[in-house]
């Protein structure tokens, strides 16, 4: 039988005999440690290797995001703990500047096509977007990576995921995750590879791809594929990782668990209620939900497109009084273009708080958390009860954020 | 010492009306309020702190005994602390049709053995499976008898890859027997 698109990233990194549900030793092109778990890697690398050199430094890394710069003391300690390890052990440490992880390792060409790369955050499989092969693992994985160099793991069955027609804005690529969170649920995809195909996904960006790449995790998936890939997507992939872009491909006779079809003509705008990133409804259903605050950033939409979006609509209108509006890109380098092209000014003379780069909104990290009986909605891909504070957040894409605080409720942009 | 088989008495998780409980998640197995905890000791007594019902289950378990679960079980964040407070206990093994991906790594990672059986919800709702039962499980035939109500029922075998990290203990101490490269 021939072999999906994860059995072939596997097959690649290890010598093992591939196949669904057999538990194989993989070799990882990049391990790294976030400001979360990442202490707990050290620890356990010291107490068990301490003295004993890294397989591969130039493939170990930390990335902070997570609290950047640290706004407690126990994040300041854990990132002081990293550092220390770093320097005596030669490691790059992508500090409290650089942004999210993930966007930060395929910025700096760390990840391509066919990479193995797992790290201390359960949103590393967005790395499918280019994809490669991602995975998030605890620390004593983490640990072992860091000596070794390999990690096990058990091939997940795969599952098509058919998406039949195609959508247009305002509809976005959040849009459709959200609709297919809300088909899909929890467990059709569960501790599954899914690879979605239809006419549709051709037209999305690269950060369109990671948006629903990221939101595989939500599904309870192990990750997610694209293979078909648009000109745009594939220019900027290709800048960013410096080797020319060409997925593996499932062989035409591939086993999958089941194949799902999804009709998504005419795909309106959509959210995600408390309190489930599941729990989708249209914009429609929602609209007049009265909100005290808006968040555009994360893994998920923190991108330069996904700012520029709400900065055309924000553009002339502004935040509503009484509404706060956080902006947070990604990385460092996102900031950096939105800057030079000016969208940061739009979208600071439109009332919004612009925040350095990271997890910030998304984790409790560096921008602040909900207070009990208040409203956000958020570009995140997670609403789940405390994740953000005690208060009620809706998920939805930067456009549905951008004309929410427009109008101080909930609404699409076909309501401006 | 024999490591392919392991006999005890069992907690379903169920909740008051019966049923098995699903999607138990890290919260409920290991309260984050807890997580500055680092001794595995000190662990055990908020195993199940949070789950309705169970809260008291650290004061009923014996060294030895068997959990067994609902499909999904460890959803949520990474914590060991959720495998390691069980292995405070001296639990003995555990039983479920599904675990969340990075809970099993962990659990497989830590030498505490989760075991997989698809039949659990038919075995439990046919009440071949009760708590206080005494179970006998084989981790590398995939045959399961429970004794008190000599009922035979089969399991998926271990993994050759989950039994090297049990036999060794540990996944660093399978890393530092096993020939090849650390
Ligand atoms: S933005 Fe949120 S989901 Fe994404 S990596 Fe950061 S904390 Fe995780």
């Amino acid at each position: 039988m021939g072999k999906t698109v994860i059995e072939k990233i596997i097959q690649g990194h290890t010598a093992d005999e591939v196949a669904a549900g057999k538990i194989v030793w993989m070799d990882l092109d990049v391990r790294s440690a976030r400001d979360f778990g990442g202490p707990n890697v050290v620890k356990n690398y010291e107490r068990e290797y301490g003295g004993l050199p890294l397989a591969d430094k130039t493939k170990t890394f930390f990335t902070f995001d997570l609290c950047a710069p640290a706004c407690t003391l126990k994040y300041a300690d854990n990132q002081q703990i990293c550092r220390d390890f770093a320097r005596k052990n030669g490691i790059q440490v992508y500090d409290v500047d650089s942004g999210v992880g993930t966007h930060v390792l395929m910025e700096e060409g760390l990840v391509r096509f066919d990479s193995t790369v797992v790290g201390t955050d359960s949103h590393m499989n967005i790395l499918g977007a280019l994809g490669a092969f991602g995975q998030g693992m605890g620390d004593v994985d983490i640990a072992f990576a860091f000596r070794t160099g390999r990690a096990w793991f058990e091939v997940p069955e795969s599952v098509k995921v058919v998406l039949k027609g195609t959508f247009k804005e305002p509809s976005s690529a959040k849009d459709l995750t959200l609709f297919l969170l809300k088909v899909l649920g929890t467990k059709k995809v569960a501790l599954r590879a899914a690879e979605f195909t239809g006419p549709a996904l051709a037209g999305l960006s690269l950060a369109g791809r990671m948006t629903l790449c990221s939101m595989v995790t939500e599904m309870a998936g192990i990750i997610g594929f694209i293979p078909e890939c648009g000109a745009a997507a594939r220019d900027e992939i290709e800048k960013y990782s410096g080797v020319s872009f060409s997925p593996l491909l499932a062989d035409p006779d591939a086993g999958y668990a089941e194949t799902i079809e999804i009709d998504i003509e005419g795909l309106s705008p959509q959210v995600a209620a408390p309190p489930s990133p599941t729990n989708v409804k249209p914009v429609a259903e929602l609209r007049g939900t009265k909100i005290d605050a808006g968040f555009i950033g994360s893994c998920t939409n923190g991108r330069f497109e996904d700012f520029a979006a709400a900065a055309r609509l924000l553009k002339g209108r502004g935040v509503k009084k009484g509404i706060m509006l956080k902006i947070v890109p990604t990385t460092r380098r996102v900031y950096e273009e939105l800057l030079a092209k000016g969208v940061l000014q739009d979208l600071f003379d439109a009332g919004a708080i612009v925040v350095n780069p990271g997890c910030g909104g998304c984790a409790e990290g560096h921008v602040g958390l909900t207070g009990r009986g208040e409203v956000q909605v958020s570009t995140g891909n997670r609403n789940f009860p405390g994740k953000q504070g005690k208060g009620q957040t809706y998920l939805a894409g930067p456009a549905v954020v951008a004309a929410s605080c427009i109008l101080g409720h909930i609404a699409g942009p076909e309501d401006l | 010492m024999d490591t392919s088989s392991h006999r005890g008495r069992i907690w379903v998780l169920t909740d008051t009306s019966g049923k098995l409980i699903e999607d138990i998640d890290t919260d409920q197995i290991f309260h984050n309020a807890f997580l500055h905890i680092t001794e595995i000791a000190e662990m055990g007594r908020h195993a199940l702190g949070n789950l309705e019902g169970w809260k008291d289950f650290p004061k009923k378990v014996r060294p030895g005994d068997i959990i067994v679960a609902g499909r999904n079980f460890g959803a949520g964040s990474s914590r060991q602390q959720a495998v390691d407070c069980f292995i405070a206990l001296n639990v003995g093994l555990m039983l479920a049709p599904s675990y969340s991906s990075i809970y099993f790594r962990n659990a497989v990672n830590s030498g505490f053995p989760v075991l997989r059986c698809g039949d659990v919800d038919s075995l439990v709702n046919g009440r071949k499976l009760e708590t206080g039962d005494e179970v006998e499980v084989h981790f590398l035939n995939g045959r399961g008898r429970n004794l008190s109500k000599t009922h035979n029922f089969s399991i998926e075998p271990m993994s050759a890859v989950q039994r090297d990290i049990y036999r060794a203990g540990d996944l660093f101490a399978f890393g530092r027997s096993s020939g090849r490269k650390e």
